[in-house]
């Protein structure tokens, strides 16, 4: 197995729009690689249809050598991948710890229907496993707070442990610090790939920041106009003088649009 | 606290079992098709922490209730057991047919396509002579392993009955309340993208719990027909419905014990308001609903909650009218 993950010729079309298209990549396993592209670009559009939220119009996706292409999102996250939201994706009438207990007790009770129905949510091992990944990921001090109250990175951060929850072995983060201000985004993005580490997890992240993306992608793949015009290591692509012009520029640009998304 | 409230719920429990045969026959009469009719409100309870309310519960009500009615018309079988889980699974059945479509749809198109469905029902009910038309006809009494209670003896018994199922109800819908499916409501109504995102199926969960919910309407169906003696097409009207809707906000989703509370409150205030009022009874029913929204917004089941954390009613109580303002706006 030499790809973890395998695009190929991978195209979206909303009517005459096109969302995405020829799209061709190969992550091996282990790596972890940041998306950047400008407001549009079809980052996004990627994600959603890796994790089979959107069904693509014409391309295959492989996920260790198995088609996915077209899967439902509930198969594809029982297959592995799982993702977080550009806009947290939690149960804000819950507890963190609630929420985090849901997480894990989804995952235990993964065979369906059946075992959902004879497996108790509260059970000792599900809450062992809800406290540790709150620890891991530095939210037990929220441990009991309702989920609707939280303050935006402690958001991000759960909806990260719950998407961890059930040990994916590829993980898709959609802009993991939008709303958050710039001094705290290099504490988050340390809190989770340090929790990421060492659990065998590839990571795909989409970020506007290109400080982050430097710091933290093994690789980068360029978005313009729906597909991928640069893809090699961060150093040389954030220099590629097309990718300063159309995506990275001046900084006072890329700084504008993450304001506009905060 | 779970075992606190399973304590205090037997206990309850055995005393109005116990206390039944003193009682005067009216009130029992009147306890036997509140807490008949608690089982459906069970149901809707299920169903509207997933936020979910449907406005055709009448429908599983009412296939539960002819179910019984046509056996004891049609065949010889008088048995009370084997009435009732044909109508458990034929109300069940229909709910699951009915799912196939109704999973799909939530908020006011799931509450109108409910609807929708109990009047095909109607439609069907009243246009039906072998069916008994628009006056419905009687349902036999049936008879318990065997035994064939004589003059107020039937009514004790059916009560009994009434009061085993409903607990065996309640207990079996508090563990489902307690596993992975059954907490999960709360979570269809906050995020179905995150469930769908953690390999659940939201579609197949609601189906499920309409299952559930039909059944339980089924049962209750079965044990009103046979406390009321008729049957006729008024119980799967969607007034009927709305009645179940009434007590389930009357109740609140708090607590499995809270919709046999409440739906004994709705009876009684419902026969005080008829002796009253006999031309407005409804205007004071109305007053009733208004009076318990406004003060009880979680429905009376929040009062055990209160109760049973009494030193932190206070911060609760503020919660619950934040809660309860969210969920308007």
């Amino acid at each position: 197995m030499s790809a973890i993950l395998a695009v190929h010729a991978l195209e979206k079309t909303f009517g005459s729009l096109v969302a995405a298209r020829d799209i061709s990549v190969a992550v091996p396993p282990l790596q972890t690689v940041g998306i950047i592209g400008a407001n549009g670009a079809g980052k996004t559009t990627f994600v959603n249809m890796i994790t089979g939220h959107l069904r693509p119009s014409k391309g295959t996706i492989c996920f260790e050598d198995r088609d996915i292409t077209g899967l439902p999102s509930r198969e594809i996250t029982r297959l592995g991948i799982a993702r977080s939201f550009q806009m947290p994706q939690i149960f804000p009438s819950l507890t963190v710890f609630e929420n985090m207990c849901a997480a894990t007790a989804i995952a235990h009770a993964c065979g369906g229907l059946l075992a959902q129905l004879l497996t108790p949510l509260y059970s000792p091992a599900t809450m062992a496993q809800a406290e540790a990944a709150l620890d891991l990921f530095r939210i037990a001090s929220y441990h009991s707070a309702v989920a609707a109250t939280l303050p935006q990175g402690v958001r991000k951060l759960l909806d990260i442990a719950m998407a961890v929850a059930g040990s994916p072995r590829l993980l898709l983060l959609d802009e993991p610090t939008s709303g958050i201000s710039i001094e705290e985004k290099f504490d988050l993005m340390d809190v989770v790939m340090s929790a990421l580490k060492n659990r065998g997890i590839t990571v795909l992240f989409v970020e506007h920041d290109m400080d982050i993306v430097e710091r933290y992608a093994d690789r980068v793949l360029a978005f313009y106009d729906g597909t991928v015009i640069a893809d090699g290591s961060p150093v040389e692509t954030l220099e590629n003088p097309r990718i300063q012009e159309l995506i990275s520029g001046p900084k006072l640009k890329i700084s504008a649009l993450t304001a506009k998304h905060a | 606290m779970a075992a606190r409230s399973i304590v205090i719920g037997t206990l309850a429990w055995l005393l109005v079992a116990a206390a039944a045969p003193a009682l005067p026959q009216w009130l029992v009469s009147l306890a036997t098709v509140a807490f008949a009719n608690a089982l459906v409100v069970l149901g809707l309870v299920i169903l509207w922490r997933a936020g979910l309310v449907p406005f055709g519960q009448a429908l599983y009500y009412a296939i539960g209730a002819y179910t019984v009615a046509l056996i004891g018309r049609y065949s010889e079988i008088r048995d009370v057991f084997l009435m009732i889980a044909a109508a458990a699974v034929l109300s069940g059945l229909t709910a699951f047919l009915t799912g196939l479509l109704l999973a799909r749809y939530r908020e006011i198109f799931f509450a109108m396509l409910s609807l929708a469905m109990s009047m095909i029902l109607y439609g069907v009910l009243v246009k039906t002579e072998t069916l008994g038309s628009t006056d419905g006809f009687h349902v036999e009494q049936p008879t318990y392993l065997g035994y064939a209670p004589q003059g107020n003896m039937h009514l004790l018994v059916l009560f009994w009955l009434v009061l085993a199922c409903g607990a065996l109800s309640a207990l079996l819908v508090s563990f489902y309340f307690r596993s992975v499916a059954g907490s999960l409501a709360v979570p269809v109504r906050d995020s179905e993208i995150r469930l769908e995102f953690l390999g659940v199926s939201v579609n197949r969960l609601i189906h499920l719990n309409l299952v559930i919910a039909g059944t339980l309407a089924g049962i209750g169906g079965a044990l009103a027909a046979f406390a009321v003696e008729h049957v006729d097409p008024d119980m799967s009207y969607w007034t009927t419905s709305g009645g179940f809707v009434f007590v389930t906000i009357l109740a609140g989703a708090g607590s499995v014990a809270a919709a046999f509370v409440g739906s004994f409150v709705f009876e009684l205030l419902k026969s005080i308001a008829y002796d009253l009022l006999p031309g407005t009874w409804q205007m004071f029913l109305g007053a009733a609903l208004l009076v318990t929204i406004l003060f009880l917004p979680e429905g009376i089941g929040s009062l055990f909650v209160r109760l049973q954390r009494r030193p932190e009613a206070k911060a609760m109580g503020a919660k619950m009218g934040a809660k309860s303002t969210s969920a308007l706006s």
